[in-house]
């Protein structure tokens, strides 16, 4: 355990620069990392912040200036070298083998392994029982949820020595309870003498977790304050810069309470759905919605609670067990191609994984799937003419300002602007439905605004949108009616204006005692 | 941006073509062979005579057609490694359509008759494999391979049985084509295949980079997943593709024995059908990059044989070069992964 004194100055950065060919990805960073302290390093998509943090854990080799540890200059030649003094990086995912039990995985990551399998088990649950992680060494990894994943990098790096834990983005994957549970474990880390350097570009959990704010645009540190001075509005204009002041994380409000014209044909209708997981347990039961043009239906479901058969189910990915799903009112047989020729678009929970194509240009990225228009002669001669005018007009659509060229390829885009690209593309096709997944999830302030006028605009000229969000606040702001999934059940449907996000909320993690609007 | 990754990506191209070689000077050193010595006699033996030159080309022309054969279904992120069954097959395939149609058959007929027969036998080679792949049952990579061994048993079975020709009694081998069937030469043993070869090469470019099917072809090759949430014909095109990529290498197949051979027998290829696959993935499956590569790769092959005449090396020693460009390639896309 660490015995740093409350507020000793443990890592400190002086004009850290990492140049990449042409980008100044840092520019002249100062840092300064003190124990017992929760430091927010905060900042949009390009920011720079995932740059800085791999030069910290020594991933990465700074083109100039220093780092120091304990006060003395440091070369942080690799990760190893980053852990021998003390710093760790929390990572997200993909770092743990799935097949592999809990104190496997650490017993893999440890440097030297003089740990008999008791002695490591009886330190796993130590550590677990001292940070209230509530972590069973013995389970397998592949049936963790995220959450508990995230604990296991947790208790990895803490089993190393670190001093220093850095989290990258840790709360981009975790459902709002879990996200809530991550920041009580930061407070034991900091009641510990711990630095928890964090990386976000989310304005509310920075106010809510942090002691210290940096925030850095463009490469560069536009700020560092103690949290006790910062404001939302003032972090907001920080982040964006004085261009984007006007308070950009304002979810559009939808007009409050509307009510949608009786007999209107609903655009896509669920009639008592059921499929089945996988492994052929129920994935969803009985499920019914109904989605009525112009309107925004959200559901409201902790991930792994039906939600993601949604998309699947009328894509035909996933065979309908009972019941059936009706577009404009007629019976569908479910497949990507009659989904595309029936007017209905989808963006993916993982959307840059199950929607782009990496080594395809953004020009070639946007017609995918409606892409057969644009061969003339049976197909051997490209009508480039149309599509350059229709990419450029998806584009342009999706992005106010600066968009990306056609001619780059997608896996050159940053992911917020790879999103927004994916985002144009569904909604060039002008679709009666759509289906979208965390629509915001990744994004940082500006292109999650853009982002939901964008689907807002195409609902309010009639389009269906079945919006699925973990969001409360989000769902709340944008939404008509809220369906509430758990166990891939519907837990009834609700008006924002009738209800709570605390309801809501509590119905998703499936209390009963709720009350029902 | 763009340029930089080129640049950076030839850099370590270079390098690591320079590390294989450097290897294979060691290893030259220890056998007590001058390394620069070898690589001379090498060149001079291939690129220092228009006999050599035209040798070179002749080994060429066949891998042309083997290197597509990879390079195709590669596109679609399916790894053919059956180009020697298919170009065995393919070669079955046409000199069964050769000799149940005479001798006698004019070229009109034969020369197209011959050819389609090929493709045909290289397709349907590849179309087991394919149809595997398509329901997701058995993965091509292995299934292409394993195919290879049963390719040229069957070969022998008939070279050896239903069309061995009967009056060369002490060698197994099927009677001469006619001469309706032979491909014909440009000068000496450089034949109409290599224009071939070239208009597949180019063919094939314009298939991948100009019409709607390449789009789909990289756009499935590129994420499946996200193609296939799009309505893209996974199956049919991997079918598709990948007896496209069979037909490819029957017509190699179909050239050795037409233009080269005269006639079928066991064992008739040096391995084009492996070679091309080291071709293709060290062009990294584009079509341009496979005319340079082949080129180096026929270099190679050919000056093997006049390693073990002026050197006193065994004919094979080149394989080990070949084997060392292959870790080039591994290692190559091992550093691009990271």
């Amino acid at each position: 355990m660490p015995s740093a004194s409350r507020g000793e100055l443990l890592l400190e950065t002086r004009g850290l620069t990492k140049v990449f060919g042409a980008l100044r990805a840092n520019d002249g960073v100062d840092l300064r990392i003190h124990a017992a302290e929760v430091h927010a390093v905060l900042g949009e998509n390009g920011a720079g912040k995932s740059t800085l943090m791999k030069m910290l854990y020594g991933y990465y080799h700074p083109t100039s200036g220093e780092i120091f540890v304990g006060g003395k200059p440091v070369r942080l030649g690799s990760p190893r070298h980053g852990r021998a003094h003390g710093i760790g990086m929390v990572f997200q995912n993909f770092t743990l083998i799935p097949a592999l039990e809990v104190w496997e995985n650490i017993a893999l990551f440890l440097d030297k392994r003089p740990l008999e399998r008791e002695g490591l088990l009886e330190r796993i649950r130590e550590v677990s029982r001292a940070y209230r992680l509530d972590l069973d060494p013995r389970a397998l990894v592949r049936e963790l949820p995220f959450g508990t994943r995230q604990k296991v990098e947790i208790v990895k790096v803490l089993l190393t020595g670190a001093r220093i834990l850095i989290f990258d983005e840790p709360t981009s994957v975790l459902a709002p309870h879990e996200a809530e549970a991550l920041f009580t474990i930061f407070d034991e880390l900091r009641g510990r003498g711990y630095a928890v350097v964090f990386i976000t570009h989310k304005l509310a959990e920075v106010l809510r977790c942090a002691d210290r704010i940096t925030v850095l645009r463009r490469g560069r540190v536009a700020k560092s304050l103690p949290a006790g001075e910062a404001t939302k509005e003032g972090l907001a204009s920080l982040l964006v810069g004085e261009a984007g002041a006007t308070d950009p994380e304002a979810i559009p409000r939808r007009r409050a309470g509307t009510s949608l014209p009786s007999g209107l044909r609903p655009v896509l209708r669920f009639d008592r759905v059921s499929c089945t997981t996988d492994d052929g347990r129920p994935g969803l039961t009985g499920l019914d919605l109904a989605v009525h043009p112009g309107e925004v239906l959200g559901v409201a479901a902790v991930s792994g609670n039906g939600q993601e058969y949604l998309g699947d189910l009328v894509l035909g990915l996933r065979p309908v067990t009972e019941g059936r799903i009706l577009l404009g009112g007629e019976p569908f047989d479910p497949s990507p191609v009659a989904a595309l020729a029936r007017g209905v678009a989808c963006i993916p929970e993982d959307p840059l994984g199950m929607g782009a194509i990496p080594g395809l240009s953004v020009r070639e990225n946007l017609i995918l799937g409606a892409h057969r228009p644009y061969w003339n002669a049976g197909g051997f001669v490209p009508d480039r003419g149309r599509l350059e005018a229709a990419a450029r007009t998806a584009l342009t659509t999706a992005f106010v300002q600066a968009p990306p060229s056609l001619e780059a390829l997608a896996e050159d885009l940053s992911g917020g602007n790879l999103h927004r690209v994916l985002i144009a593309r569904e909604l060039s096709r002008n679709p009666i439905a759509l289906i979208s997944y965390y629509l915001t999830r990744g994004l940082d302030l500006s292109n999650a605004r853009a982002a939901r006028e964008l689907v807002l605009a195409h609902a309010a000229r009639g389009m269906g949108l079945l919006f699925i969000s973990e969001d409360l606040d989000e769902l709340f702001t944008l939404c008509d009616r809220i369906l509430v999934l758990h166990a891939g059940r519907s837990r009834g449907i609700f008006r924002p204006v009738e209800t709570s996000p605390r309801d809501v909320g509590l119905l998703m993690t499936g209390a009963d005692h709720a009350r029902a609007a | 941006m763009l340029a930089l990754r080129n640049r950076s990506a030839l850099a370590l191209d270079a390098g690591l073509l320079a590390g294989a070689l450097l290897l294979f000077s060691l290893l030259l050193l220890t056998s007590g062979k001058n390394p620069l010595d070898t690589y001379g006699s090498l060149l001079r033996s291939t690129l220092g005579s228009a006999y050599g030159l035209s040798e070179v080309v002749v080994k060429l022309i066949p891998l042309l057609f083997t290197a597509l054969a990879v390079a195709l279904p590669a596109r679609l992120g399916l790894v053919n490694v059956g180009g020697e069954g298919q170009l065995h097959l393919g070669a079955l395939f046409a000199a069964s359509a050769a000799l149940s149609l005479g001798p006698g058959t004019p070229g009109w007929l034969g020369l197209p008759a011959g050819a389609l027969a090929g493709m045909l036998g290289g397709a349907a080679w590849a179309f087991a494999p394919a149809l595997l792949r398509s329901l997701g049952w058995l993965n091509e990579t292995i299934s292409t391979l394993l195919l290879n061994y049963v390719a040229l048993r069957v070969v022998d079975f008939f070279v050896y049985g239903a069309l061995r020709d009967p009056g060369s009694a002490n060698v197994p081998q099927t009677k001469a084509f006619g001469p309706g069937f032979l491909w014909p030469a440009f000068t000496g043993r450089v034949h109409v295949g290599i224009a071939l070869g070239l208009l597949a090469l180019a063919l094939a470019a314009v298939l991948l980079f100009l019409t709607r099917w390449g789009y789909e072809i990289r756009a499935i090759g590129g994420n499946p997943v996200a193609a296939h949430r799009h309505g893209l014909p996974l199956a049919a095109t991997t079918i598709a593709v990948l007896c496209a990529g069979g037909a490819l290498a029957g017509l190699a197949g179909t050239g050795e024995i037409m233009a080269i051979q005269g006639r079928l027998r066991p064992h008739f290829s040096a391995d084009f059908g492996y070679l091309g696959f080291l071709i293709s993935w060290l062009a990294g499956h584009r079509p341009l990059r496979i005319l340079v590569m082949g080129f180096l790769v026929a270099v190679i092959a050919t000056g093997g044989d006049s390693l073990q005449l002026d050197q006193g090396l065994p004919s094979a020693t080149v394989n080990i070069l070949m084997a060392l460009l292959l870790f080039v390639v591994l290692a190559r896309e091992g550093k691009r992964g990271v």
